[in-house]
């Protein structure tokens, strides 16, 4: 099979899987769980394309993953509590007689959708110009952007009021008139955040096999190299990590509807670093690698807490171990290498080298 | 006026001197040798002229101020360069490497889709720099030599005018020294080169003129023959065994 | 975002009387919060800026260091001699960690910095979920010694705790002690050398490996050092090194590697600094005005207060 085929191939499977086999095979229940992974795997198709390809650690990602969460959920607070009214929270807390300034723009769907993507791409837009134009990059970058999930977390948790506090925004109710408690419109949901899935892999695979996704990866493996070819690395850089970021937000946005939360606690230093694990364990400079990666362990965690909670910490401690240090290109990497050994396919352009 | 111009070039690493005031005059289609002691200044000079390192003074290059400018606005006026060890992309094959060089002036929705075929300018240089062979081979895996040959092609679609090449033919075999001095003859019809380099038998045969330098600043200037008749020359040299 | 070892981990002080003494009284309680981000981000100042790597699991070397001061009050009734051999012991208990953690894992990373920091922080899951399973999820609390109870009244306004001037002796005496033994003894010698030019103290005939272990042996046992003094200002659970991580790596960036009085300047810098916006405005608040205004540092010193300054030009 060419490349370009086994490409298509692999887009048609993922595609049978997750719009037939899946809703077919797994139940309510089950398939709800799915409709949360594939929200995770979105956020794993975002840092791949950072991380993998760009170089760029991002521990952050669950700040992006927050604000299109907490939008979309602010929208669908406003909607359940009908106009004119405050959210339930608001009044349960009762220190607000009017609604907060900044909640007012939600009320409008419009603006609520946009702002679930364009909130989260703004900001990685001014951190990234910030730090990249000032050549802040390796552990510098990875510590900074850790430390502005633990900063998001930590203003979340302390305007109870406004943001619902360390609860967050919970028990949402409907979805643009849907009610969420049917299970029929809960399908729906998940079929929403399949294709938001596919559509994100589709972007991701455009942008990697483009010119940009090749000077990516120059910028990735000689960031000054690049400089004297009359490129500013930085604006290469930005671009990958706000993609990251959009795709993060959708993400966010999307799991508030599947599993009707929004909380610090999937927004921190703790949560962004666990998006990560799923792309180190899957391939983290693979197209699918990471998705794959970021289903899988989000299963893992749910079968194995249900069955052993604290087996879970030590299995998850092994996983950041284990597969970055003896494997560190990832379950895709295994893929690469048997196809290599089959020798189907000439040597493919080695664009996946592991970044350090 | 044309050319490199460089005037009352200094710069001051914490306090070290590495370079102390260097003119230096490159008119335009020259092959202008750089040869030195190590600690010269030598690639300080270049890094100074690609905006690498900070430096005062004055350096014009067709008619532009440089000094002061950032790294990839130099390189957009033109001028190119090359490094010691080869930088080249090793991920990425020839063909991509090259095809990054021919690009920064490429629009947003054209870096967005794929390569389709080989841009005209990059088969070019594959052939100029012999390189065609192996365009689809990771650039990781090329000789010595054909690693500085690729920063030379990537140097000729990027469309540099001056060449700033350091040290492009050490540990090349003695063929490999012939092509790249060939290569010196092509690159010069209608581009300005600056070559940094310690072979003298090389030197000798390829260069135009040459320029000495010495502790940061330059020493003597002319033909082949003259600077080897420049007693300063045969001073620093001879203490060191190396004419 | 300072906040683990900020306000949450201070008893409120006076926040009465004149503008000044109000000033005087954050600047105690910046110094004081400072004390505690200089503790614990001494041994990464060594791990990270001399040896360059970045190990996640230094914050639970700390919380292994104040549980062995549990273990010792358990053995010793004496909080006050339990609490001083708890320092040696936590020292060597912590340093063994971190050169297990070097054989087995960190050695063969070297290459690769940014994997280093995801191994570590699952080694920092594996050692979390063991302080669990040993000791119990729920906090822990060991008692201060007598003489460090009370309290020194300054002012009418300002009163220091007795432990937070402890805790800013003990990290002054480690900044020194540490200096002492970078700047005179030949471990010192080594320990620059290797971080000046690798490859050239190994031809030099410089065991690097012995000496990266020896590095790493004295940077974690510091992580102990900073883990006994969290005993006197707060309680001791698995989860007390997540939240003081951050900040101590935070504080080595800003600070630049490479050079132990940026460390020093920056923790009580920042300290400071989250005191005082602290009072102005909320702890949450704080959180991301400090953030904020380091990345704004970071326009003007992107490498940090103090850089290692070298002439090689790539």
């Amino acid at each position: 099979m060419s490349p370009r085929l086994r490409t298509f191939a692999g887009f048609g499977i993922t595609a049978l899987l997750l719009f037939a086999v899946a809703p077919l095979v797994l139940g309510d229940f089950r398939l709800g769980l799915l409709a949360k992974y594939l929200c995770f795997a979105i956020v794993a198709v975002g840092i791949g394309l950072a991380w993998g390809r760009g170089g760029m650690l991002a521990l952050g990602q669950g700040v992006f993953f927050g604000l299109g969460g907490y939008a979309m959920a602010m929208h669908l607070k406003l909607a359940d509590a009908g106009p004119g009214e405050l959210p339930d929270f608001m009044t349960l807390y009762g220190q607000l007689d009017a609604l907060p300034w900044w909640w007012a723009p939600f009320a409008n769907p419009v603006f609520a959708l946009l702002a679930t993507v364009l909130l989260p791409m703004l900001v990685a837009l001014l951190l990234g110009l910030l730090i990249f134009r000032r050549r802040v990059r390796g552990a510098y970058f990875a510590i900074l952007s850790q430390a502005l999930a633990a900063a998001f977390a930590i203003l979340l948790i302390g305007q109870q009021g406004t943001t619902g506090g360390t609860n967050g925004l919970t028990d949402i109710q409907g979805f643009f008139g849907y009610d969420l408690n049917d299970p029929v419109n809960r399908r729906m949901i998940y079929f929403i955040i399949a294709t938001a899935l596919l559509l994100m892999l589709l972007a991701a695979w455009q942008l990697m096999r483009s010119r940009y996704g090749e000077l990516l990866v120059a910028v990735r493996d000689a960031e000054e190299r690049v400089r004297f070819l009359g490129y500013d690395p930085a604006n290469v850089k930005l671009v990958a990590y706000v993609v990251a970021a959009g795709m993060a937000g959708l993400a966010g946005a999307l799991f508030v509807p599947a599993v009707g939360i929004i909380s610090p606690a999937l927004i921190g230093v703790v949560p962004s670093i666990e998006f990560v694990i799923g792309v180190a364990v899957g391939g983290r400079a693979s197209l699918a690698g990471p998705a794959i990666g970021a289903i899988a362990v989000a299963w893992a965690k749910t079968a194995l807490s249900e069955r052993v909670p604290s087996a879970w910490t030590y299995f998850e401690g092994l996983l950041f171990v284990l597969p970055i240090v003896f494997l560190p290109g990832g379950i895709a990497s295994l893929v690469r290498l048997r196809r290599r050994r089959t020798a189907e396919a000439p040597a493919a352009p080695a664009l996946e080298k592991v970044p350090s | 006026m044309t050319g490199l111009s460089v005037r009352d070039l200094r710069v001051v690493f914490d306090g070290f001197v590495a370079l102390d005031g260097v003119d230096l005059e490159v008119p335009e289609g020259d092959v202008r040798f750089v040869i030195g002691p190590n600690g010269a200044g030598k690639t300080t000079m270049i890094d100074a002229i690609t905006g690498l390192v900070k430096a005062t003074g004055h350096v014009g290059f067709d008619g532009q101020d440089l000094l002061g400018r950032k790294v990839h606005r130099i390189a957009r006026l033109g001028i190119g360069r090359t490094f010691q060890t080869a930088a080249v992309f090793e991920e990425l094959t020839v063909l991509q490497n090259l095809d990054i060089a021919a690009g920064w002036g490429r629009r947003a929705v054209s870096l967005l889709r794929a390569r389709r075929g080989v841009p005209p300018e990059v088969g070019k240089a594959l052939e100029t720099v012999r390189l065609s062979a192996v365009r689809d081979q990771p650039a990781g895996t090329l000789a010595h030599g054909q690693k500085q040959w690729l920063e030379i092609g990537m140097l000729l679609v990027q469309d540099a005018r001056l060449l700033l090449l350091d040290e492009p033919v050490a540990g090349m075999s003695h063929d490999e020294r012939d092509a790249t001095g060939e290569l010196l003859g092509v690159l010069s019809r209608d581009r300005t080169v600056l070559v940094i380099e310690h072979d003298m038998d090389f030197l000798r045969r390829y260069a135009r003129t040459v320029t000495v330098m010495h502790a940061g600043k330059v020493l003597s200037e002319g033909s082949v023959a003259e600077v080897q008749a420049d007693p300063r020359v045969q001073e620093v040299y001879l203490g060191r065994g190396a004419s | 975002m300072i906040a683990g070892v900020g306000a949450a981990a201070l008893t409120p002080y006076p926040r009465r009387g004149l503008p000044v003494s109000v000033i005087v009284s954050q600047l105690f309680t910046g110094v004081s919060i400072g004390a505690v981000l200089l503790l614990i981000a001494l041994g990464l100042a060594l791990t990270f800026g001399q040896m360059n790597v970045i190990n996640m699991a230094h914050g639970e070397f700390i919380m292994a260091g104040a549980y062995t001061v549990y273990v010792l009050q358990q053995s010793i009734s004496s909080a006050g001699a339990s609490l001083l051999i708890a320092l040696p012991v936590s020292f060597a208990v912590t340093g063994l960690m971190g050169v297990i953690l070097e054989v087995l894992l960190i050695r063969r990373l070297y290459a690769r910095p940014l994997d280093t920091l995801l191994v570590t922080w699952g080694v920092s899951l594996i050692l979390q979920q063991a302080a669990r399973d040993i000791f119990g999820a729920p906090n822990v609390q060991t008692s201060a010694p007598s003489f460090l109870t009370g309290s020194v009244q300054i002012t009418d306004d300002i009163v220091i705790a007795s432990s937070r001037l402890f805790i800013l002796g003990l990290a002054l005496a480690a900044v020194a002690a540490l200096m002492i033994v970078l700047k005179t003894t030949s471990l010192g010698r080594r320990i620059r050398a290797v971080v000046q030019n690798r490859d050239l103290a190994a031809v030099s005939g410089l065991a690097t490996g012995r000496v990266d272990r020896l590095t790493f042996f004295i940077g974690s046992g510091l992580a102990g050092i900073a883990g006994v003094a969290l005993t006197l200002i707060g309680p001791i659970g698995p989860a007390m090194g997540t939240n003081i991580i951050v900040n101590a790596f935070l504080v080595v960036v800003v600070g630049g590697i490479g050079q132990l009085k940026g460390t020093v300047i920056v923790a009580f810098v920042l300290g400071i600094l989250q005191s005082m916006v602290e009072y102005a405005t909320t702890v949450s608040v704080a959180s991301v005005i400090v953030f904020v205004a380091i990345v704004a540092f970071l326009q003007w010193r992107p490498q940090g207060l103090f850089t290692l300054r070298t002439r090689s030009l790539a």
